[in-house]
Order: structure tokens, then sequence, then C-alpha cells
């Protein structure tokens, strides 16, 4: 299969993370030189983007702190209006190995009919330690997940995924805010976009903090959960052309 | 008496609230789109502050036997309203804000591969241009990376 540069797009959030991101870049360019690879700079206070662009990435440098959703978001704006037609997630962090991005290719490629392709941890049991707390969080959401969608979703915050155009079209209009994986399938589901789980290996963090501390656990799932009820609720999930600008609450009450 | 005299303090705050909201909107620091909130509540407020008999035809309707209190059913009415109203700004704002800063950071990214562009073309013209004006036996080529690194 041949494969050309301007078409396969990486994205990299990173917020702090000048430590572990100039290797994943510099993993993702080894791995799959083919893609293109841009990190979101999340508004660090550390010199996150310098040590990026001296790997050698394109950095979108965000001039506050957005959190992840609107980071991965920028990334999706990037990838449709440079005309990328498909774009993989890898945190800068160091959990996702980049060398599974062909395993989320090979995917893609072989069922052409599918929107996303998900690396998930739990395929195959067992392999991946996250604290009891995260796991058990992790696990009732894939349960609502998969009872909401109707197919199984085993791992709904893995951001290890791979879009192609409908999806990073639809994600750059509208993409969920904080904690945004888990309410990004519903939408995938809302605008009957096809997606697939295939098992892939993650790390344990290589440097840099969690967005989500233990402390915070139930606090974010609660969030999360309330964000799914709303998901569901939603009257206008994305506006068509023509529709009110995509702004919450553009008239007030 | 009493009630005579909480009638006149509740008539002073609208009337203060309704002269504060008018002053803010003239001098430009307040939006007419936020103003019309406060200007209708205070305009609510004065006028059931001086009209006794609609504030106790409204506490009769709500069932509140002391009258004055309703007044301050309505005030807190108007309270939660704005509270929401606010609460709907504050959201677009920061929606509006987050927009704005994924455009800034493409632009962004945008002008410095622009500006890496129009460097190399620079550097190319360069390596065109005859070299005989520098000092005989000076390796033009070291003298050009220097040039070209004194750029940075």
């Amino acid at each position: 299969m041949k494969r050309f540069r301007d078409e396969h797009l990486a994205v990299i959030p990173a917020y702090n993370e000048s430590a572990t991101v100039a290797g994943v870049v510099e993993r993702v360019r080894e791995r799959v030189p083919f893609f293109d690879v841009v990190v979101v700079n999340d508004g660090s206070t550390d010199d996150t983007a310098a040590v990026a662009r001296a790997a050698g990435a394109d950095v979108l440098e965000l001039p506050f702190n957005l959190g992840i959703g609107g980071a991965v978001q920028a990334g999706f704006v990037y990838a449709k209006e440079n005309g990328y037609r498909y774009m993989t997630q890898v945190d800068g962090d160091g959990q996702h190995e980049p060398q599974e991005i062909s395993a989320l290719l090979e995917a893609m490629a072989a069922d052409p009919s599918l929107d996303v392709v998900c690396g998930s941890r739990f395929i195959v049991p067992g392999k991946y330690m996250a604290p009891v707390s995260r796991r058990t969080g992790i696990h009732m959401f894939a349960f609502l997940l998969s009872r909401i969608v109707g197919q199984p979703v085993t791992d709904p915050t893995s951001g290890f995924r791979l879009y192609n155009r409908r999806a990073i079209e639809l994600f750059a209009a509208d993409y969920p805010h904080d904690y945004p994986e888990v309410e990004a399938v519903l939408m995938l589901h809302n605008h009957r976009l096809r997606m697939r789980e295939v098992p892939v290996r993650m790390f344990e963090r290589g440097g840099g903090r969690s967005s989500i501390g233990s402390g915070k656990s139930v606090y974010y799932m609660i969030k999360v959960l309330l964000a799914l009820f709303v998901g569901l609720l939603r009257r206008r999930v994305v506006p068509e052309p023509g529709e009110p600008a995509p702004v919450a609450a553009e008239h007030g009450i | 008496m009493d009630s005579s005299r909480i009638q006149i303090l509740t008539v002073c705050v609208a009337a203060a609230l309704l002269l504060g909201v008018v002053e803010l909107v003239r001098r430009r620091r307040l939006l007419e789109r936020y103003a019309l909130v406060w200007l209708l509540s205070s305009l609510v407020l004065l006028g059931l502050s001086i009209w006794r008999g609609l504030l106790d035809w409204v506490a009769e309707q709500i069932g509140v036997a002391y009258p004055p209190n309703a007044l301050f059913i309505v005030a807190f009415g108007f309270v939660l309203w704005m509270l929401l109203h606010f609460s709907v700004a504050v959201s677009r704002l920061s929606d509006q804000s987050k927009v704005l800063a994924q455009r800034l950071a493409l632009l962004d990214e945008r002008m410095r591969r622009q500006e890496a562009a129009h460097d190399g073309q620079l550097a190319l013209e360069d390596e065109d241009e005859p070299v005989e004006d520098f000092a005989e036996g000076e390796p033009a080529g070291r003298v050009r990376a220097f040039r070209r690194t004194g750029k940075q």
C-alpha cells in the first residue's frame, strides 16, 4: 500500500511535557515516517514548544491552557484545514506506543466503512494496570456506553485513536471539553459514524502529571456522567450549514 | 409604621439601583444587552415598592400573608434569573475565547511556516549571487553560512 506525506497527521497534545514530548515526536517520526507531526502546546509554562520544535514537529501554540478537549480540537481544525485524510492522537506523556499506529491504520484499511479506530487497553485483559479508582470509572463508562451505542466499547477513555476525514470534520466543528473521549464516542454514535476498537499496548506514564489525579477521579466521573446524559439529551448536536454559529447559547435566555 | 419604613427603604434602594444602571449604560460601562435585565428588574422593584396596592394584590395571588415578603420573593426571582443569564454569558464567552485561542494558534503556525519558507528562499537567492565582493582567500561558503545563522 502506497502512502503519501500530507495525508496522515499525528496530533500530540502536550501540557508541561517537556521531559517526554521530544521522545514521543521522535518515535512517531521513526515508526510511522509518513505521518506529519504536530504538537499542540496547551499553554505550557515550561519549554514544551521549543523542545517539540527542536525535535522536528510543527507546533500549535495555544495562548493559554484550554484543557485536553480544546487542545485536541485545535488539532482537528488543523487537520481539516490542511486537508489531511487521516489523523491520529498520540498523548505527549509517552503513554501511547507510536508503533501501534500501524495497527490502527491496518484496521482502518481492512474495513473502509470505519470512521474511527480506537486503541483499547482492555481487549487483551490483564496487561494494563491503572489505579483501581480509575479502572472502576473506565469500566463503568464502558458498560454505559456499550448499552447506549449498542456495540461493545471496552476502553472509552482511550485517546489513542485514528480518525478519517468525516470524523475529522465532525470533531473540528464540535469536540467535547474536558475528558472528551467518552462523550466523543456518543457523538460518533449520534452522527452514525462507525467506530471499532483494536487491542493496543500502552505504557505507564513516562513523566509529567496525569490530567486526572486519583483524588479527582470521583469528581471527573460525576462530571463525565453529567456530560454523557446531557449529550444524550442534546437537541442540536452539531449545527448544520445555515444554522446559528457553533457557540454555546448564542441567544442568551 | 414598620411597613411604611420598609417601603421607604425599598423605594430608595430600587431608585438607587435604577439610577446606577442608567448611569453605567450612559458611561458605556455596561452593554445594553445586559443592562436590559437590570433595568427591567429595577423598574419592577421600584413599581412594587411604590405601589403598595399592587404588591398586596401580588401577595394575595401567590398566597403570601405579609405583603413585603412578596417583594423579596419577586426580587429573589430576578436574582436567580440574572445569575442564570450571567452563567449563559460566561459559557458563551469561554466558548468564544476557546475558538479564538485555537484560531490564533493556527495562524501563528501558518505565519511561522511562511516565514521559514521566505527565509529559505532568501538563502537560495544568496547562493545565486556572485561572490566577488568578498575578500580574496576568504572561504565564501563560511561567510554565507554565518550570515544565514546570523538571521536566527
